[in-house]
């Protein structure tokens, strides 16, 4: 049985050795795309400094949710000036913008398609099942023979890490709503493109939303990841800290990393949702749930 | 009175599953649908009919009988398998899928059993969605939609969210949605199934008023006989896939086609389907006003009467005598009845027998029934109208007096002293 080799491995380093060698223009205009969106959102987050970005941090958090998020948010943000983070802080967030924005392009097309398609949805549901439990750091490896080191093999192995939820929400919220309200849709002569845009995306919104959610998620807990091909941030701080045993630096990048996840969780929580401030400007009415039958004649 | 067809249906299959086009293959060939492969699900076999302009067709069945589906192939939202479906002549089936929505837009609209509004659109724009499919510009729907909102008695809660309204506002909404589309024909699903009884009944008779008022043509699935024959001019009845049965509800209930037929309708309310012209009774016993005293004493006599039906010539009702004035008059020497005529109250032959009770009750006569120009036309005695909600043959003596008839003996000798003169 000595002889018994599957030689995946093998192919697989053929195959991106051959990217490598031939493909090496196209990645070097993504690898342009992905390090310009990056500087430009680093710029305008790190720019302005951080009472700037808190209090609008904090406004943002209070048309979202209300008043507690918003003193939350601004606790957490000062915590991480407090502990000389800011700039390593705004870097993965930019970095998290950059990977999310590609995640929820290439995700939610996907996701819509597979759930128009069955035969599509049981072809793209063990790649996906790949993306999710396939060692994150396996990436970084195509990534950075790709990309080189830097801000750009960073970004795609956290694309492609965090854009399975992207695609599985998109398709479960879709699929999820209800059959007779697509069938109305029909029964009144709207075209598939119609009924995707006025009835299916809307209703699917929350659930979408939670994808959303999901994938932002994934590409912070990537971003620490992301840091060992140089990426920086906090992720850098934090490998940084791991090679040469330092607690302190270990722990202050790390908290930043919660505080920024747990900004973002709660902030995207909100989205889909009635609630703070926003959602009261743009209510017309009270909701009530449900009017008793007696009003019927009214 | 020859209407125009507004939907033919001609031997129509829509089989579910692997091979449907060898399924109806082997349908036509005589096999049942228990018969066909497991995979495949045959839930219209063969079925034919025509609507008609501006009627309410009842297709009705137990779940299961197919008739979701049939009504569903009526606006191609399924593909019908083998068969022809025509919508005002114009033929259906293998349309393409644009034509396809465009005939759904302006000739077919629906309205579903829960109710299938947008729940993220205000009530004023689910009704106009229908309209904004047609490209109307924006102004002109809303209004229209306010009119048509108007129309099902939710004026003003246009601005309201479906979810803040009650079942029964809701389904209104979803025939306001129909109704603004502004096509002739209009397919309901169970329309009313999902609402309590009191609200089913309301919307029911709503139903009936707005389709006298627009005269559209609605093909209205249930699976309540109650309900198919209060709404239903005529009624397909389904089982199994199949048409079994296609008829007025008052053929249906009593000329049932087959057994499964009978036993369903066994359970309805006859009361308020059958109508007063279907279970009369010839009127044996009616005298004219020119008869005079004797000739109606007499005829009461003959038949065991204590009053009777007066008419005119030409069978109008007039009224009715008692034998004891039609005596008294005789004794009075008197040639005519109509000092004596007490008036009667009258029933259409339309009427529908659960309106019969009061007048039943409260005349000494059996109910007379008149046509459009108040002519008699029949009787129904109580023990007719007990025996047709009890489905059985009616009996053939009247026995509906108030009053004993006069003895005989007393007439006789009325009768023979006047004579004698």
């Amino acid at each position: 049985m000595d002889e018994f080799r599957i030689p995946i491995g093998e192919v697989a380093d053929t195959v991106i050795t051959w990217i490598v060698n031939n493909l090496n223009a196209l990645f070097s205009v993504l690898r342009t795309i992905f390090d310009e969106m990056y500087g430009a959102i680093f710029a305008i987050l790190d720019g302005p400094g951080w009472i700037v970005i808190t209090i609008l941090a904090a406004l943002i958090a209070l048309l979202s949710r209300g008043w507690k998020f918003m003193l939350g948010t601004i606790i957490g943000l000062v915590v991480i000036v407090g502990v000389d983070q800011w700039e390593n802080a705004m870097s993965s967030l930019s970095l998290v913008l950059v990977a999310t924005f590609w995640a929820l392009v290439i995700s939610i097309p996907l996701g819509i398609w597979a759930a128009k398609s069955d035969t599509f949805s049981a072809l793209i549901r063990p790649v996906l099942d790949f993306l999710q439990t396939m060692p994150a750091f396996v990436y970084l490896i195509p990534a950075l023979l790709l990309f080189r080191v830097g801000v750009a093999p960073g970004i795609v192995a956290t694309i492609i890490f965090a854009m399975a939820p992207g695609v599985r929400f998109t398709e479960l919220g879709i699929r999820s709503v209800d059959a007779e309200v697509v069938e109305a849709g029909q029964a009144f002569g709207s075209s598939p493109s119609r009924i995707l845009r006025q009835i299916q995306l809307p209703l699917a919104l929350p659930t979408i939303m939670a994808g959303v959610n999901q994938v932002i998620m994934l590409s912070l807990s990537m971003v620490v990841i992301a840091g060992m091909v140089g990426a920086g941030g906090l992720g850098g701080d934090v490998i940084k800290s791991l090679n040469r045993l330092d607690t302190a630096l270990g722990v202050e990048a790390g908290l930043a990393v919660v505080i920024i996840a747990m900004i973002l969780d709660r902030l995207t929580n909100a989205f889909g949702k009635h609630s703070g401030l926003f959602a009261k400007f743009r209510a017309r009415k009270p909701h009530v749930d449900s009017v008793p039958q007696d009003s019927m004649n009214a | 009175m020859t209407r125009n067809v507004a939907v033919k249906v001609d031997h129509l299959y829509k089989v579910f599953g692997r091979k449907p086009k060898d399924a109806v293959e082997k349908l036509k060939a005589g096999l049942t649908r228990d018969q066909l492969p497991s995979s495949t699900t045959a839930a219209v076999i063969d079925a034919s009919f025509e609507v008609l302009e501006g009627e309410i067709f009842v297709v009705m069945g137990l779940s299961g009988s197919g008739k979701s589906t049939l009504i569903r192939t009526l606006n191609g939202l399924w593909e019908a398998t083998d068969g022809s479906i025509s919508i005002n002549q114009e033929e259906l089936t293998g349309m393409s899928p644009a034509r396809l929505r465009e005939a759904r837009r302006t000739k077919i609209s629906m309205v579903f059993q829960h109710f299938a509004l947008l729940p993220h659109r205000t009530v004023r724009d689910n009704v106009a969605y229908p309209l904004e499919q047609n490209g109307v510009p924006k102004a002109q729907r809303l209004a229209k939609a306010d009119e048509t909102l108007k129309m099902v008695g939710l004026d003003g809660w246009g601005d309201k969210m479906p979810s803040e309204l009650s079942g029964g506002m809701q389904q209104r909404v979803g025939i306001a949605r129909a109704l603004a589309a502004d096509t002739d024909i209009l397919l309901m699903d169970e329309a009313f199934s999902a609402l309590d009884p009191l609200i089913r009944r309301e919307m029911q008779e709503q139903l009936i008023e707005l389709q006298g008022q627009l005269g559209k043509t609605i093909v209205f699935i249930t699976h309540d006989l109650n309900e198919a024959m209060f709404l239903g001019d005529r009624i397909a009845v389904m089982r199994d896939g199949q048409i079994v049965q296609v008829g007025t509800p008052e053929e249906i209930l009593t000329d049932p086609a087959n057994d499964y037929v009978a036993q369903f309708v066994q359970d309805v309310d006859r009361a308020r389907v059958l109508s007063a012209g279907s279970v009369m009774e010839p009127a044996r016993a009616h005298i004219t006003e020119q008869a005079g005293p004797r000739n109606a004493l007499r005829t009461m006599r003959d038949n065991f009467l204590s009053a009777t039906v007066v008419t005119s010539r030409d069978r109008k009702v007039l009224g009715m005598i008692t034998d004891r004035d039609a005596l008294k008059l005789l004794r009075q020497g008197e040639n005519s009845l109509s000092s004596k005529i007490k008036p009667l109250d009258t029933v259409h032959r339309d009427t529908p027998l659960i309106d019969l009770f009061v007048p039943s009750v409260e005349s000494p006569l059996p109910v007379t029934v008149t046509d459009q120009d108040d002519r008699l036309l029949g009787v129904i005695p109580r023990v007719t109208l007990l025996a047709a909600l009890a489905a059985a043959t009616p009996p053939t003596e009247e026995m509906s007096v108030l009053q004993a008839p006069l003895p005989a003996d007393v007439v006789d000798a009325a009768l023979n002293a006047e004579g004698g003169e």
